[in-house]
C-alpha cells in the first residue's frame, strides 16, 4: 500500500496556510461565534488577551513565523500526517470505506502538538520565559513540556490529581522533558480543576508567563487562534481525500474534549454542504445515567473558563462534574465555535459511551495494529455507527486524534488483563499474557475472534 | 442609606476611609453565615460584600475556595442569597453581592436584578465579567437601580481604567495585586499605583481589595484610597473564632480605616 498520492497532494498545503489564509469563519472583533465566545474573564487577564491577540495577528501574516512553523511541522512534528485506508475495520461499519487522518503519528503522540509549536513560537516573540499549560490526558502537557524543551522555555503543567494517576506515564515524560508538574487536588481534581489552577496562576504572573491553552475554548483569542493553528489537519485531510477517493468525504468523525481536533479537521468542509460534520462526545456511563461528559449533547448556554458556551451546569449555574473514561474528554464545557456550530445545525454531536469507545479501541487494535488514544476511539466508534446509517457508498473520514500509548494501563484494566488496583507496568506479565484476571469490563477476546469470523 | 454613593458619602463626612467586608452566603450554613455578616456590621462594616459560593472560582485563593465549597457542601442554593441579603439588611447592613457571574446568567440576569433589589441589595461586584461582555447587567442594573461594581487592575491601560470606570457606580474596586484573594502580610506598591492611575478618570470612590488583614493595612491604605474591602482575613476569622471573632476583627479594621483616613 502507498500513501505517495496522497502524501504528494498534501505536500502542497503546509501548516501556515491555517493561519495565514483567513477561513471566512471568523469571528466578530470581540471573539464572538454568533452568542458565544468573547471573554469572559476578570480585568486582570484582558491586557494579556490583548498581547497575545496583538502579537497573533502580527505573527499569522509575517513570513518569518509562518516559514519557521512550516519547518519545524515538517522536520520536528513530522507533518504531513498520513491518510491510512482501514478496510478490515470499515467491514465493521456497513461497508462504509472509513479513512483515518493519523495525527496519532505526529510527534509526541497526537493532534496537540499543532497548536503548541504555534503558541509556544508566540511566546518567544512576546519576550515571555514561563510558560503553564493545563492537561487532562496529558496529551497536551507532553506537547507543551516538548516545546519548551526545544525553545528553552520554563515549563509548569496543571494537572488534576485525578488525571496524574490514570495517565501516569504522561506524568513521567513531561517530568523527563524538565516539566514541573502540579498535581491539583481542589473541586472534581480533573481537567477542569487544571484550568482553574492555571488560570489563578496567570492571573498571578501573567507579566512573565504565558498561558498556552490546549483547546479552542477560554477566553478571545484561544478558540480562533487555535483552531488555526490545527485547521491544517483538515486542509491536508481534504486534499488527502480527493486524491485518493476522487471526491470529498460523506462525513467526518471527530471527538469533541474541548473541541480542538475536531474544529481543525472540520473547519476545512464548512463550505462544502454536502459534508456531514459529526463531533463524538464523551457517554460515559451513558447520557441517561447523568454521568458522562456530553457538554453539547446535554448541556446549557453559559460563562465558564473564559467564554460564554454550551456547559454542563446545575439549576443554580454551579459547573456540574464531567465523567468520561477518556481524561482528555472529561470536560464540562467546549468550545464556542462548536456550540454555534451546533445552533446553526451546520454540525451535529453525539454522545459515544465508555463500552462504545472501548469496543471501537480493541477492534482497531485488532484488525488494524493501530492502537488508538482512548480519546479518539469515541470517534472511531462514532464512524462505525455512521457507516452502518450511511452505507456502502459512503467515505468517512476520522479524525484519530491520538495514539493509545497512554492508556495501556487503562485499557489493561477495562479487558481484565490486569487487576483494577495494578498498574500495567509493574503487573505480572505472566498473568497479562495469560488474561489471568477476573472480571473483564468488557472482552478485548471477543472484539478480535468477532473479527477473525468476518475475515474467513 | 439606601444607595452606596451615601455610604461612601458619609465616611467622607465622617473624615473617614469605608470599611468593606466579604463573606460568602451560606458559609457554614445559611443561618451561620448571616450571624456572621451581622457581627461584621456590629463591629464596623459599612458595607458587606454577600459572596455566591461558585464551583469555579479562579480569582479565589484557597481560603475562600474552602469557605465557598463548604457552603455548596452545606446545600447552599442561589436564591438563598436573596434571604441572606434581606436580613442582613434588616439588621442594619449595607449589602452589596460579590458573585460570578455565570450563576447569575442561569438565573437569569434581569430576575436576579429584580430580586436583589427586592431584598434589598444595593448593588453587584463582577469579578469575573467586565463591561465589554456585560450588555444585559447594564440594562438590568439601570432598570433596578441597582450599583454595578467592576474591577480595575495594576495590569489595566488607561483605556480600559477609562471605560471600566465609565460603566461603574457606586464605587470601583481597584485589586491592589495581580493575583487572586487571599491575606497577605504586606500592602503592595501596586495598590497606590492603580488607585492614582485611576483618580483622574471618575469621580467615584475607590475601594482597594486583595490581601488586607490587619488594622495597620487598612490604615496604610485608607490613606490613599476610599475604602478597604477584606476577605479572606473574615474567613480566617470565621473559621477561629466564629462571629465573636469576626465582630472583633471588624472593631479592629475600623479602627485602623479612621485612623488613615485620605487627605480631604
Ligand atoms: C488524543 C486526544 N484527542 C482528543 C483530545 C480532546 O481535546 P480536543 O477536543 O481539544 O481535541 C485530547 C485531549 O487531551 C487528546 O489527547
Amino acid at each position: 500500500m502507498s500513501t505517495s498520492t496522497g502524501s504528494h497532494a498534501s505536500g502542497r498545503i503546509t501548516a501556515s496556510q491555517g493561519i495565514d489564509t483567513p477561513s471566512g469563519h471568523e469571528p466578530d472583533e470581540g471573539g464572538h461565534f454568533g452568542p458565544y465566545g468573547g471573554r469572559w474573564v476578570p480585568e486582570a487577564l484582558v491586557a494579556a488577551l490583548d498581547e497575545l491577540e496583538t502579537a497573533y495577528e502580527k505573527a499569522r501574516h509575517d513570513p518569518e513565523f509562518l516559514t519557521e512553523l512550516d519547518r519545524l511541522h515538517r522536520d520536528y512534528t513530522g507533518r504531513p500526517s498520513p491518510l491510512t485506508d482501514v478496510p478490515k475495520l470499515s467491514r465493521h461499519a456497513g461497508g462504509a470505506r472509513i479513512l483515518l487522518k493519523r495525527e496519532d503519528l505526529n510527534h509526541t503522540g497526537s493532534h496537540k502538538i499543532n497548536n503548541v509549536l504555534g503558541q509556544a513560537l508566540l511566546t518567544k516573540r512576546m519576550g515571555k520565559k514561563r510558560v503553564i499549560a493545563e492537561t487532562g490526558a496529558g496529551q497536551h502537557g507532553v506537547a507543551t513540556a516538548t516545546a519548551c524543551a526545544l525553545m528553552d522555555l520554563e515549563c509548569v503543567i496543571y494537572m488534576g490529581e485525578v488525571d496524574t494517576r490514570r495517565q501516569a506515564l504522561n506524568v513521567a515524560r513531561m517530568r523527563l522533558l524538565g516539566a514541573t508538574v502540579i498535581p491539583v487536588k481542589t473541586g472534581s481534581r480533573t481537567l477542569k480543576d487544571a484550568i482553574n489552577e492555571a488560570l489563578r496562576d496567570w492571573v498571578t504572573n501573567v507579566d512573565t508567563t504565558h498561558y498556552l491553552l490546549g483547546t479552542v475554548a477560554g477566553p478571545h483569542p484561544f478558540p480562533q487562534m487555535v483552531r488555526d493553528f490545527h485547521r491544517v489537519i483538515g486542509l491536508e485531510a481534504r486534499a488527502q481525500v480527493r486524491e485518493r477517493t476522487g471526491r470529498l468525504p460523506t462525513a467526518i468523525a471527530a471527538c469533541v474534549g474541548g473541541g480542538s481536533n475536531a474544529i481543525g479537521i472540520f473547519h476545512a468542509f464548512l463550505d462544502d454542504p454536502g459534508v456531514r460534520l459529526v463531533g463524538f462526545e464523551p457517554g460515559g456511563d451513558g447520557v441517561e445515567t447523568g454521568r458522562h461528559g456530553a457538554t453539547l449533547t446535554e448541556g446549557s448556554p453559559g460563562a465558564l473558563h473564559g467564554a460564554f458556551s454550551y456547559l454542563l451546569q446545575d439549576e443554580d449555574g454551579q459547573t456540574s462534574e464531567s465523567y468520561s473514561i477518556s481524561a482528555g474528554l472529561d470536560y464540562p464545557g467546549v468550545g464556542p465555535e462548536h456550540a454555534l456550530l451546533k445552533d446553526v445545525g451546520r454540525a451535529e454531536y453525539q454522545p459515544v459511551t465508555d463500552a462504545e469507545a472501548m469496543d471501537a479501541f480493541a477492534l482497531l487494535c485488532r484488525t488494524e495494529g493501530i492502537i488508538p488514544a482512548i480519546e479518539s476511539a469515541h470517534a472511531v466508534a462514532g464512524a462505525l455507527r455512521l457507516g452502518k446509517e450511511l452505507g456502502p457508498d459512503a467515505i468517512i473520514l476520522v479524525n484519530l486524534s491520538g495514539r493509545g500509548d497512554k492508556d495501556v494501563d487503562t485499557a489493561a484494566k477495562w479487558f481484565g488483563m490486569i487487576g483494577s488496583d495494578e498498574s500495567a507496568e509493574s503487573a505480572d506479565g505472566t498473568a497479562i499474557a495469560e488474561g489471568a484476571v477476573t472480571e473483564p469490563a468488557g472482552s478485548f477476546a471477543d472484539a478480535g475472534s468477532k473479527t477473525e469470523g468476518i475475515q474467513a | 442609606m439606601r444607595s452606596v454613593a451615601e455610604v461612601f458619602a458619609r465616611c467622607r463626612a465622617e473624615g473617614r476611609g469605608a470599611l468593606v467586608g466579604y463573606l460568602p452566603a451560606g458559609y457554614p450554613t445559611v443561618d451561620g453565615s448571616v450571624e456572621l455578616l451581622t457581627a461584621m456590621v456590629e463591629g464596623g462594616c459599612d458595607l458587606v460584600e454577600v459572596g455566591i459560593p461558585y464551583s469555579d472560582p479562579v480569582m479565589d485563593g484557597p481560603t475562600i475556595q474552602a469557605a465557598a465549597g463548604r457552603a455548596l457542601a452545606a446545600g447552599f442554593r442561589l436564591r438563598q442569597v436573596f434571604d441572606v441579603v434581606a436580613r442582613v439588611t434588616a439588621a442594619g447592613g449595607n449589602c452589596v453581592v460579590m458573585t460570578y457571574f455565570n450563576p447569575v446568567l442561569k438565573y437569569g440576569v434581569e430576575r436576579f436584578a429584580a430580586d436583589l433589589a427586592a431584598a434589598g441589595g444595593l448593588g453587584v461586584i463582577t469579578p469575573d465579567l467586565i463591561p465589554d461582555e456585560a450588555g444585559q447587567w447594564l440594562a438590568a442594573s439601570d432598570e433596578h437601580g441597582l450599583d454595578r461594581i467592576f474591577l480595575v487592575a495594576p495590569s489595566s491601560t488607561e483605556e480600559r481604567i477609562a471605560s471600566t470606570t465609565a460603566a461603574s457606580s457606586g464605587f470601583v474596586y481597584a485589586t491592589s495585586i495581580m493575583g487572586v484573594t487571599g491575606a497577605r502580610d504586606s500592602v503592595a506598591s501596586a495598590a497606590g499605583e492603580i488607585v492614582a492611575r485611576t483618580r483622574p478618570h471618575t469621580s467615584l470612590p475607590i475601594g482597594v481589595g486583595l490581601g488586607v488583614r490587619n488594622a495597620d493595612q487598612a490604615a496604610e491604605i485608607a490613606g490613599f484610597a476610599d475604602g478597604v474591602i477584606v476577605g479572606s482575613a473574615f474567613v480566617d476569622a470565621a473559621e477561629r473564632g466564629g462571629p465573636d471573632a469576626v465582630r472583633a476583627l471588624a472593631r479592629d479594621l475600623a479602627q485602623g480605616v479612621a485612623r488613615g483616613a485620605r487627605p480631604a
